[in-house]
């Protein structure tokens, strides 16, 4: 192996532009590869915003909308469901579980959900991770409210502080539910879900700020104080949306067609992952182009190596007729090249690695309190040793370049001396 | 012994005095260089650059060959060392037809039995002294084999042969190879050529780089070492004083018979 020991010698001679070269390569592949593992983990935490849940039950619209306002909050219900309709599906057979959702207030900008005890014992994510209570505890009271991470740490909540839920998205001061205030019973731990940025109350706190509302806005001359409202009916008539648990998952379909052709009213009943890929894949275009541009990047770092390595060529005429006349073969002198274009590549993709891999080490904590994204520090994936093995065959194919040029010379030249 | 060959080698076509003195040299084994009608263009078609009728070369024998730029010496060199071939006529060296071996062999051949010595920038620059003088063992096992034989070690050859040309001092061996001198460098190239006792030493103008006194010294060692190792010299100079210290000279542009060869060379004044 003379000519590997030759490379690597040559390469030390021009550290220098060497040096250049790899930290070109490097960072293109800590940036390929990082994009790479960030859009997978993205992908996975986003699938998993919601799971453990068989199906979402809501108003019939489409799969996605139900999607991004029963659980990401985005939008609003084009309809609510009655709460006999919830009963029913509630009470099929086939149901283990239920969880009732009612959307539609709000408290500073963060969205208000009406919801059941049950919604703390089931709502699942990232897999099977199950909401739990960084401080105080579920709602005990009527008036308790519940708050996502973000939102107490936004707004500066603590365990017993009273806040004023509004009506509607919006915040405007005579829209407020000012005479039920609410107190802060539980904070949650982050999630990384649109759990974080949500005020969470029983359904019947909804039901009872509500009571002495139509369309929208108070009844003028009818006014129920919070304690009267206590010992009234607070039986919601409608909810917006509900999660379905059930009992097995070979059960899914048949509980879907009864939801989407249930008699009484039109609902739809979706299927959380599929709705979630579906959603994903609107948004995912930004995630590959992110890719792309990546790759280029790294075509970028190849054609630093290419140019580094054509523009040496010339002044190393002589050094390969000196190797020509000890005896090398223009055969030798092509690998030569091509070992110095093999080294520039793996040396790179290494301190790439090294480099992606320390800087995971350091983003990691702060990528999982701040995004909820959690990137595992494993070996590579099947993907990203993929990417990185065509990764060295077009450094082969680039050093292939200029290592053919240095064959041609060392051919043209043999032992005569050209400058 | 020198001044005969001096004498001889004077005003003598190539084939008479090679006739004559034939019984005078050290006959070991078969001719180093044999050439015969030798015809050689550098496009098919082109014009002749090198045209010779006879040239041979005995085992042990120190060549000046001595010609103006144009004469054909690089072409004769680079046909010597198997990096070209001739398109008619034949040109065996160490009994072997180069024009009708194959690149390949043509490169292992060169690797096995050629040392080479260009004028100047003889160097790997990123190679240590001792590296350099190791380089033809990397590519040729017969003068690995040699030299372990000769030396014990392959280190302990290159410092042995690097000691004889005077250059095996630690501060010299620590230097990066760009910062020593012409003459030094020099040293180390030919040091490098006469590693693993190559049959044929080529040595294209080595000198014309050194100063006179320099010259004259680097030419003696080179002799000596020749001698060790039973190397035949071929040695390329347009500077005709050289040619004293020889066995014999040989004239290019006289013996050429490429034409307008001989006017250049009337021109050139010799």
């Amino acid at each position: 192996m003379p000519i590997v020991s030759l490379a690597f010698k040559s390469l030390l001679n021009r550290r220098f532009t060497a040096a250049l070269t790899v930290m070109s390569i490097a960072l293109s592949v800590a940036l390929l590869v990082g994009v790479e593992r960030l859009r997978t983990e993205a992908r996975a935490s986003f699938a998993n915003t919601l799971s453990g849940t068989d199906l979402i039950v809501g108003a019939r619209s489409g799969a996605v909308q139900l999607l991004l306002y029963s659980v990401f909050r985005i939008g609003d219900a084009t309809n609510n469901m009655s709460w006999q309709s919830y009963q029913d599906i509630a009470r099929h057979p086939k149901v283990a579980w239920s969880v009732p959702l009612s959307l539609g207030d709000s408290h500073r900008g963060f969205r208000v959900l009406g919801t059941s005890q049950a919604y703390f014992e089931r709502y699942q994510y990232a897999r099977d991770r199950r909401l739990v209570l960084a401080e105080g505890g579920p709602f005990s009271d009527l008036y308790d409210a519940v708050l996502g991470a973000e939102v107490a740490t936004e707004l500066g909540y603590r365990i017993g502080d009273p806040i004023v839920v509004a009506h509607g998205a919006s915040d405007v001061s005579f829209a407020r539910h000012e005479d039920k205030p609410f107190r802060v019973s539980g904070i949650l731990a982050r999630t990384g879900t649109p759990v974080d940025r949500t005020v969470h109350v029983s359904l019947e706190a909804i039901e009872a700020i509500h009571i002495d509302w139509q369309s929208g806005a108070p009844l003028p001359g009818l006014s129920v104080s919070a304690e009267q409202a206590r010992k009234m009916d607070l039986t919601p008539k409608a909810i917006t949306a509900a999660l379905v648990g059930l009992k097995s998952k070979v059960a899914t379909f048949s509980v879907q067609r009864y939801v989407n052709e249930y008699p009484e009213e039109p609902l739809s009943a979706i299927l959380p992952g599929v709705a979630l890929s579906q959603l994903w894949g609107l948004i995912g275009v930004a995630e590959n182009a992110l890719l792309v541009v990546s790759a280029f990047v790294v075509v970028v770092g190849l054609f630093g190596m290419l140019t580094a390595l054509l523009t040496s060529l010339n002044e190393r005429r002589r050094e390969m007729a000196i190797l020509r006349s000890v005896g090398a073969r223009p055969g030798h002198v092509f690998a030569l090249i091509m070992g110095e274009a093999g080294f520039l590549t793996l040396i790179g993709i290494a301190l790439g690695l090294g480099l992606l891999y320390l800087l995971l080490l350091f983003a990691q904590p702060l990528m999982e309190s701040m995004y909820g994204i959690f990137i595992a520090i494993g070996s590579p994936s099947s993907y990203e040793l993929l990417l990185l093995g065509a990764l060295v065959i077009a450094g082969f194919v680039v050093g292939s370049i200029p290592a053919y040029r240095a064959y041609r010379y060392s051919l043209a030249d043999g032992l005569s001396i050209r400058i | 012994m020198r001044e005969l060959f001096v004498q001889r080698s004077t005003n003598l076509t190539h084939l008479q005095r090679y006739g004559s003195l034939k019984g005078s040299w050290r006959e070991v084994g078969p001719l180093v260089i044999d050439i015969k009608d030798l015809e050689f263009r550098w496009h098919p078609g082109g014009e002749t650059v090198l045209s010779l009728e006879t040239m041979r070369v005995d085992p042990g024998e120190h060549l000046f060959i001595e010609g103006p730029s144009g004469s054909g010496k690089s072409t004769l060199l680079s046909l010597l060392a198997g990096v070209t071939t001739t398109q008619a006529g034949s040109v065996r060296v160490l009994d072997r037809p180069l024009e009708r071996l194959g690149s390949v062999e043509r490169d292992h051949f060169r690797a096995d039995h050629v040392g080479y010595i260009f004028q100047m920038f003889n160097l790997i620059p990123y190679l240590s002294v001792v590296d350099n003088v190791l380089l033809p063992c990397r590519f040729s096992a017969r003068r690995r084999d040699r030299a372990l034989t000769r030396g014990g070690g392959l280190e302990a050859e290159a410092r042995r042969l690097l000691g004889h040309l005077d250059m095996d001092h630690p501060e010299l061996l620590g230097r990066a190879v760009t910062t020593l001198s012409v003459g030094q460098q020099q040293r180390v190239a030919a040091a490098r050529a006469l590693m693993g006792s190559p049959e044929l030493l080529i040595a294209d103008e080595p000198t014309s780089s050194l100063d006179a006194d320099r010259r004259e010294s680097f030419i003696r060692l080179l002799f000596d070492e020749c001698r060790q190792a039973a190397s035949t010299l071929v040695f390329v100079s347009h500077d005709a004083t050289l040619e004293c210290l020889f066995h014999r000279t040989v004239n290019l542009a006289r013996i050429n018979r490429r034409p307008g060869t001989l006017i250049d060379a009337a021109e050139m004044g010799t």
